[in-house]
């Protein structure tokens, strides 16, 4: 009554059946399994790093976010958002550190832009922190590979500490100390480079009296 | 510690851990393409999938197996991503359009990983682990059992038989790449990598601001992605993101697991040959090759040579991450390109002239120094072929290798091989060059706006996956040509190493006599890096020096 099928047929019928086969094994076992024990042994990274202030999640220590000025409406479109000098800045971001566009600039190395923009930049942060152009360090002047960047510079870390002790009236040597505490040097000595995580100091900062 | 030593430092450390896993993980390799027996759940997957694990086939079998596997993969994953919506886990993302689909299909199945979208808002959490990351595993699995087959054909003597395509599947994603790729998600993780499915969350920030915080299993997918130099990332700032690679710990844990297979396969093929020399030549001239790209990148990154905005803001800091740095970003620029991986953990596209140059060459090259999981390993072979060629011209005698002659059959599918990626890059960058909707596209302009479409259809091809990502590459124009690009790269050269492994397995060995050339010897090193780039510097040299070289001399 029923012809055998073709061969061809049944190879992809077969060719089917492993890829379910595979797709239970590989794209449901595995990712849940490796839930189950991340979130049991390493919650903490396994849920983003997430910092809590007074019980509410205010970010995640691993994305940079932007610390602008808050006006009671918003800005005008094209209007550049303004930063706010009572936070330390992190770099320039090429997607306005939005974890939804993430990403780099892609400007090329002789890009006309991008030169225009660390000009720019240069001058804006000079003014901004009352500092020679000059001493602007070169991760102030250009956007990270990702967008969300939550590291600095302890160069720019450190251009920044007088400009953010005058906005909120603290001790220059205070905001000081804070950022050495916040210094992180390169991982075992030799891996990566030394940083400063702009959103924990400025989680710091906001508890400081 | 200078930022020298530190980079050294790096470098030093991950060629030694390289070094320290190439014995066992080689060894592994080996046994599981030559075991016998069979696992119990590997028996269970033959008998429920209705294959059979036990026959061994001829080449033509193994490659319909394996086309038919492709093919219903890419279906598949193609009506996946288009039916997204009405799956759990979809966090509300519409369905993929019909060219992005295909596009994103072929790239996945064919181990390439080139992404035309953003995974944070095109791709529901179903879609990235269900849909995607099985064919991480199962892409790069084919690509070793490809490697496998072409062993097979100089171990073997006076047989039509090459292997089981399904065994191989199977034993390399059960035995190898899911223990690994397991272990090394959790240590991802404990490096920050993140693993939840809290899709977007919206939060409000320590300045009053909002932002959406993204979730998603990251890290089982950042593992195998690594692993089996797929590089597809979960998120389209791919490994330069946070959430899928942390620090410059896991940086670091993220170059070894890209390189480690591809390098490791030298000594699984010095075991199957019976002569772990051969391994050491093989893998000599992958590691020459990928330390003279490192060292080339390294310093042109480190000096900004030709870079005025590197000198403009003091450092080639544009599209690098401030934990990372040049070196870092430099190392695994220079590894992932040399791979098929195509992971980035930093913008290609704003590297010095020099840096990015070397990038694009290190693809066109064939990613053979150490290459794809498996298509590193048959493509250094195919090019080994040829270099054995041309020995044998030299003195006029019939080349052999392993034992094998080289006949005008051989020679005939070692340079179709060799023909197909440069065939599909430059015609596929011509026909973009010739077409104004395609050359709009570009963001940089002049010489870097043609080194963008360049590395396109040379990443594409050669089934890499990474971008000078400036190009905006969605649309249907893009997505069609390099679905078909990507498509062709991988499966044509296939067809060819299997016919070659079948026409070799044929073969009675010849016994080795005075006249026959050491193919284990620095001679022979120094003879196959001379070929491979002879080949590919004669091929692209007139498409190179109107990108990149005409770039860095202007």
């Amino acid at each position: 009554m029923t012809r055998p099928l073709p061969t061809w047929i049944r190879l992809h019928l077969s060719s089917l059946r492993m890829l379910l086969l595979f797709t239970a094994l590989t794209g449901l076992l595995y990712p849940l399994a490796v839930t189950g024990a991340a979130q049991a042994l390493f919650g903490h990274e396994a849920n983003g790093s997430r910092i809590e202030r007074n019980g509410a999640v205010v970010g995640s220590s691993l994305l940079g976010q932007r610390f602008d000025l808050r006006g009671k409406s918003p800005h005008q479109p094209g209007e550049r958002p303004r930063p706010d000098p009572r936070w330390f800045q992190p770099r320039p971001s090429a997607g306005g550190y939005d974890p939804l566009a993430s990403g780099a600039s892609n400007l090329g190395p002789r890009s006309g832009r991008l030169l225009a923009a660390i000009d720019r930049r240069r001058t804006d942060i000079a003014r901004f922190n009352h500092v020679d152009p000059a001493t602007v360090p070169a991760d102030a002047l250009t956007a990270g590979g990702s967008g969300l960047d939550p590291h600095i510079s302890r160069a720019y870390a450190r251009l920044q500490t007088a400009r953010v002790a005058r906005a909120r009236g603290l001790s220059k040597t205070a905001v000081d100390a804070l950022v050495n505490a916040h210094l992180q040097s390169r991982i075992l000595g030799f891996l990566g480079e030394e940083r400063v995580n702009v959103v924990e100091l400025n989680a710091a900062l906001s508890r400081m009296r | 510690m200078g930022a020298t030593l530190a980079g050294w430092l790096q470098i030093l450390l991950l060629v030694s851990v390289l070094a320290a896993s190439y014995r066992p993980l080689g060894d592994l390799l080996a046994r599981t393409l030559t075991d016998r027996g069979h696992w119990r759940v590997e028996r269970a997957l033959y008998r429920l999938g209705g294959v059979d694990g036990d026959a061994d086939q001829t080449w033509p079998g193994y490659l319909r197996s394996l086309l038919a596997f492709a093919a219903v993969s890419v279906l598949f994953l193609y009506g996946f991503l288009r039916l997204q919506n009405h799956l759990p886990l979809s966090i509300g993302m519409p369905p993929v359009p019909a060219d992005g689909a295909f596009n994103t299909a072929v790239s996945f199945a064919t181990n390439t990983n080139w992404q035309w979208y953003s995974g944070e808002t095109t791709l529901g959490h179903l879609a990235q682990m269900a849909g995607l990351a099985v064919q991480n595993f199962l892409s790069a699995a084919m690509g070793i059992a490809v490697a496998a087959a072409l062993l097979r054909g100089f171990t073997r003597r006076q047989t039509d038989r090459v292997g089981n395509f399904w065994t191989d599947l199977t034993r390399i994603t059960v035995r190898v790449l899911l223990p690994l790729a397991f272990v090394f998600a959790i240590v991802l993780v404990a490096g920050g990598a993140i693993q939840n499915f809290h899709g977007v969350r919206e939060i409000t920030t320590l300045s009053g601001d909002t932002q959406a915080l993204t979730g998603g299993p990251v890290a089982s997918q950042e593992a195998i992605k690594q692993l089996g130099t797929n590089g597809g990332g979960f998120y389209a700032a791919n490994s330069a993101h946070p959430f899928e690679n942390p620090t410059a710990l896991t940086n670091i844990i993220e170059i070894y697991l890209l390189l480690v297979i591809p390098v490791s396969l030298p000594r699984a093929f010095g075991r199957l040959v019976g002569d772990q020399r051969q391994g050491y030549a093989i893998l000599t001239v992958m590691v020459l090759i990928w330390a003279v790209s490192v060292a080339i990148v390294t310093a042109n990154e480190v000096h900004g040579a030709g870079s005025p905005a590197g000198h403009a803001a003091g450092g080639m800091l544009e599209g690098k991450e401030q934990r990372l740095g040049v070196w870092a970003s430099a190392l695994f620029a220079v590894s992932t390109t040399l791979t098929s991986c195509g992971a980035v953990n930093s913008a290609h596209d704003s590297f010095t002239p020099g840096g990015g140059g070397m990038l694009i060459f290190n693809m066109l090259l064939g990613e053979i120094a150490p290459g794809g999981v498996g298509s590193g390993l048959y493509g250094i072979l195919v090019l080994a072929v040829v270099a054995v060629f041309v020995a044998g011209l030299m003195v006029g005698r019939t080349p052999e290798y392993l034992g094998k002659k080289l006949g005008g059959r051989e020679m005939k599918f070692a340079s179709l091989y060799i023909l197909t990626t440069p065939a599909l890059v430059l015609v596929g960058t011509a026909s973009a060059m010739a077409s104004r909707g395609a050359r709009a596209k570009v963001l940089n302009t002049g010489e870097h706006g043609y080194s963008e479409i360049l590395y396109a259809f040379g990443s594409a091809a050669n089934n890499n996956g990474s971008a000078f990502a400036g190009l905006a590459a969605g649309g249907t124009w893009y997505n069609t040509a390099l679905g078909l690009a990507m498509l062709f790269g991988r499966f044509l050269p296939i067809v060819f190493v299997l016919a070659l492994a079948g026409s070799l397995a044929r073969q009675r060995p010849v016994p080795v006599t005075a006249g026959t050339l050491p193919t284990h010897r620095p001679q022979f090193v120094g003879l196959l890096v001379g070929v491979v780039l002879i080949i590919v510097g004669l091929t692209y040299f007139p498409a190179l020096s109107l990108g990149p070289i005409a770039e860095a001399l202007s």
